[in-house]
């Protein structure tokens, strides 16, 4: 029997085991392998962001009455005081001004959702851009496509939960791109608001709900089952030794190395955030005032992960399909409605697309560097820009006002933009990719041969010398 | 009680607490007692993690870490008591606690670089398993070795469990006037109704001047129904051009719209000034969501924006007591389009 150490970890370690029988998922949890690239802690950013939002979160949640009743404010800021506004504003209002640390706490809410969506887009394009999505791993992509579309979802009736001035113009958006499905639009949004818009006041309590409960539910079960698939099929990684190959990983085991990683990374993340929260004003509210249906405001713009849907509300040009009296496609459904559902279609469809025209069917474990997957790399760059032109037109006002560019102008140009830079983009980036493995390939035929060279060189004369300057072992 | 004065206390004891451990003697870390080190007997196992070297400097900076991030903690709670509400500046808060979180990211980072033992250690990729992919499928049919009817069971179970996703979705159709969407056409406009100010004083006529604009709303009704604001506006009668069967829908070049643009709802909450005189010379009016251009004077037309439909106009006339009355409903259905969108309202 050898002597063991005595600081107290026995009973406990013994405990859980005799009773959850945990000693082996223990053991091998701790000795799970971690590769170490930056770029594997995106997701971990956009995890991290969640758990600051459901904190923050459950903390809102303490001080907002999802009502429309309406009432007069008499709170302390002054310009609204004596003004009509729902109880779900003036709940946020005091939330804000009125309770310590509210404000640091909504403020840090708002940014860490803007966060989730950053870190989930990023970590989405590494996971794209080095094929770390194909088999074994199609169905963490797809779960987490999802994950991105109930994020959105979920940001959205965030925001339009505080029901000022801008979020009811958001909701009524939503409303008339809800409305222009076809067929379903109407009776759609009669059951989900319950009466034709702004709603019955029951509507506030459904988006309060969905917003605290049933969404997050879905977020966090999701990021369950992703975090899941990812330890039943372990990381990719890059092909940085010749130790790393496509059945055999190096890395570092979650303990000791990883968890300080992470959870280092996860205060930072919080830290972070709540030092914007504090330190740089989101989403001032108090100036946007109450909303009524019959009020509007110009240069209003959504919060950023929303901006490509504006911009293609925007960019659609005027028309509605109909049929004699009948309109069968309202305009807002292919801006509002198709666009995301075509973008979020063919992400998740992603992995079988590129199989269909790939024909690869093998198990890859190991993440390609971009310029050897030149098609996807250039359909990527291409798809990418796509949205971002779209979502750039968003911005079209703002930029008049920046720029002193005429809106019109910029709607002419970003409509034959939007299709001619991509497809430009397609080429020239397929073209660089393909010259970038073309260098590669000259370059390892030169190494290989350099190495021939030196090993010869070793034995019988040591008369030539490589011109490298590292030893030779 | 000065808060200030807790917080020095507690420095000066974190200090001194500091300064006796730093004059210890080396090797005796505490917390691990002494005769613990590997060795012990002959045949020591081969270790798990492999030992590092001690790494003093880097614990240093971690304790100063840890200890920043209390004093930043401490710091939010004293922030937070010595401050009045109005006061309390959110920016200090904001500090106090994400400096505190900060620090200690950077404590755990420090500790991962220099802390704990690196290690870099291979592993096979899990692989499928196609041994218990047959099992499973064998058991699966083995199992039913006493089912002679297969389909007909798997079709009776596939018809239950659609009859009862039925059932259980119907008390979602409570939810709202599903099949009856003659709601989303009616407005609580017509013939005679008055027309008044968000204050619900009646509008006269006289009072409408050009080049600005007002909102209207139905005398009686809630002002945040869909169907409810209009868009006044008054306008040289001479240069109207409306649709032969908007005779008289303008008294004395007075027009009403429905606020509420036809594309997504948004309110029509600009009116705008023409940008070139020559090749528009109206005024429009324009919604600020997606910038739908309306035409007034030819009722409501689009001319730029992604709108589909024009801007409902409603007919209006002066009572003998010179206020705006509606003179019936709109020319169309109010707000965003949808399917089975007729042209007149109900």
């Amino acid at each position: 029997m050898s002597r063991q150490r005595h600081d107290g970890l026995e009973d406990p370690v013994r405990f859980i085991d005799e009773r959850a029988s945990a000693a082996p998922l223990m053991r091998k949890a701790m000795r799970y392998l971690f590769p170490d690239h930056w770029s594997f802690l995106l997701g971990e950013i956009a995890l991290y962001a969640f758990i600051v939002l459901v904190v923050t979160g459950v903390y809102l949640a303490l001080f907002y009455v999802p009502s429309t009743a309406q009432s007069v404010y008499n709170g302390t800021y002054a310009p609204l005081r004596g003004t009509m506004m729902s109880d779900a504003y003036k709940s946020v209002l005091q939330l804000s001004l009125e309770h310590k640390a509210g404000l640091l706490l909504r403020q840090t809410h708002h940014w860490a959702a803007d966060l989730f969506l950053v870190a989930i887009v990023m970590h989405l394009m590494r996971v794209f851009f080095t094929g770390a999505f194909r088999r074994p791993r199609e169905l963490t992509w797809i779960i987490g496509v999802t994950m991105l579309g109930a994020a959105l979802l979920e940001g959205f009736l965030g925001y339009s939960l505080v029901d000022d001035l801008l979020s009811g113009m958001g909701i009524a958006i939503a409303y008339g791109v809800g409305l222009s499905l076809p067929i379903i639009g109407g009776p759609l949004m009669l059951a989900i608001f319950g009466a034709p818009f702004p709603g019955k006041p029951e509507f506030f309590g459904r988006m309060y709900i969905a917003h605290v409960f049933l969404l997050p539910a879905v977020l966090a079960a999701l990021i369950g089952a992703h975090l899941a698939l990812i330890a039943a099929r372990h990381h990719t990684q890059f092909r940085e030794s010749k130790r790393t190959t496509n059945t055999r990983m190096v890395g570092a085991p979650l303990f000791p190395a990883q968890v300080p990683r992470s959870m280092g990374l996860m205060f930072l993340v919080a830290g972070i955030l709540f030092l914007f929260g504090g330190l740089v004003q989101i989403n001032p509210i108090w100036q946007w005032g109450p909303f009524h249906p019959y009020l509007g405001e110009n240069g209003a713009q959504p919060d950023w992960y929303l901006g490509w849907l504006i911009g293609a509300l925007r960019l659609t040009p005027s028309f509605d399909v109909t049929v004699g009296h009948y309109t069968l496609i309202p305009n807002p459904f292919w801006g509002g409605a198709l666009f995301p559902l075509i973008v979020l279609g063919v992400l998740a469809g992603w992995p079988f697309i590129e199989r269909r025209f790939s024909g690869d069917r093998a198990v890859h474990n190991i993440a390609e560097r971009p310029r050897d997957a030149p098609n996807r790399t250039a359909f990527g760059v291409a798809f990418l820009t796509w949205v971002f032109l779209i979502f750039a037109f968003g911005a079209a006002d703002r930029i008049f006002v920046l720029a002193g560019l005429s809106y019109d102008t910029q709607l002419y140009i970003f409509r034959i933009g939007i299709w001619v830079v991509p497809l430009a983009l397609f080429v020239l980036v397929r073209r660089v990719c393909r010259q970038l493995q073309a260098a590669d390939a000259v370059q390892a035929i030169q190494e290989q041969a350099e190495e021939e060279a030196e090993q010869e060189t070793q034995r019988p004369q040591p008369v030539l010398r490589s011109t490298r300057s590292e030893p030779t072992a | 009680m000065r808060p200030w004065h807790w917080v020095l206390g507690l420095l000066a004891l974190v200090a001194r607490r500091l300064r006796r451990r730093g004059g210890e003697t080396p090797g005796t870390a505490p917390g691990v007692p002494a005769g613990s080190e590997r060795g012990g007997d002959g045949d020591t196992p081969e270790p798990i993690v492999p030992a590092g070297s001690p790494e003093r400097g880097a614990e240093n900076v971690v304790l100063g870490l840890l200890g920043l991030a209390c004093v930043f903690a401490i710091g939010f709670v004293v922030v937070y008591a010595a401050f009045d509400v109005a006061a309390l500046p959110n920016e200090l808060l904001g500090i106090c606690l994400g400096g505190s979180l900060v620090c200690i990211g950077a404590a755990l980072a420090v500790v991962a670089k220099r802390l704990v033992v690196t290690e870099e250690l291979e592993e096979e990729y899990p692989q499928a398993n196609p041994e218990q992919q047959r099992e499973v499928l064998e058991i699966v049919h083995e199992s039913g070795s006493r089912i002679t009817r297969k389909r007909l069971l798997v079709g009776a179970g596939l018809a239950t469990g659609g009859a009862l996703s039925a059932a259980a979705l119907t008390p979602t159709l409570s939810l709202g006037p599903i099949w009856d969407t003659g709601p989303l056409d009616q407005t609580p406009w017509g013939r005679g109704v008055r027309v008044v100010d968000e204050s619900g004083r009646p509008m006269a006529a006289a009072d409408i001047r050009q080049r600005t604009f007002y909102t209207g709303f139905p005398e009686g009704a809630s002002t945040e129904l869909i169907g409810a604001p209009v868009v006044i506006i008054r306008v040289d009668p001479a240069k109207l051009e409306l649709p032969a069967n908007r005779h008289g829908w303008a008294p004395g070049g007075i027009l009403a719209f429905s606020k509420i643009c036809t594309h997504a709802g948004c309110a029509v909450a600009l009116y705008r000034k023409p940008l070139f005189p020559v090749l528009e010379p109206n005024n429009a009016l324009v919604c600020p969501c997606h910038y739908s251009t309306f035409d007034p004077y030819t009722g409501g037309t689009v001319i730029y924006g992604p709108a589909g439909r024009p801007l409902p106009q409603l007919p209006l006339m002066v009572d003998d007591a010179g206020a705006l009355r509606a003179a019936g409903n709109f020319s169309g259905r109010v707000g965003p389009a949808w399917w089975a969108a007729r042209e007149r309202p109900t």
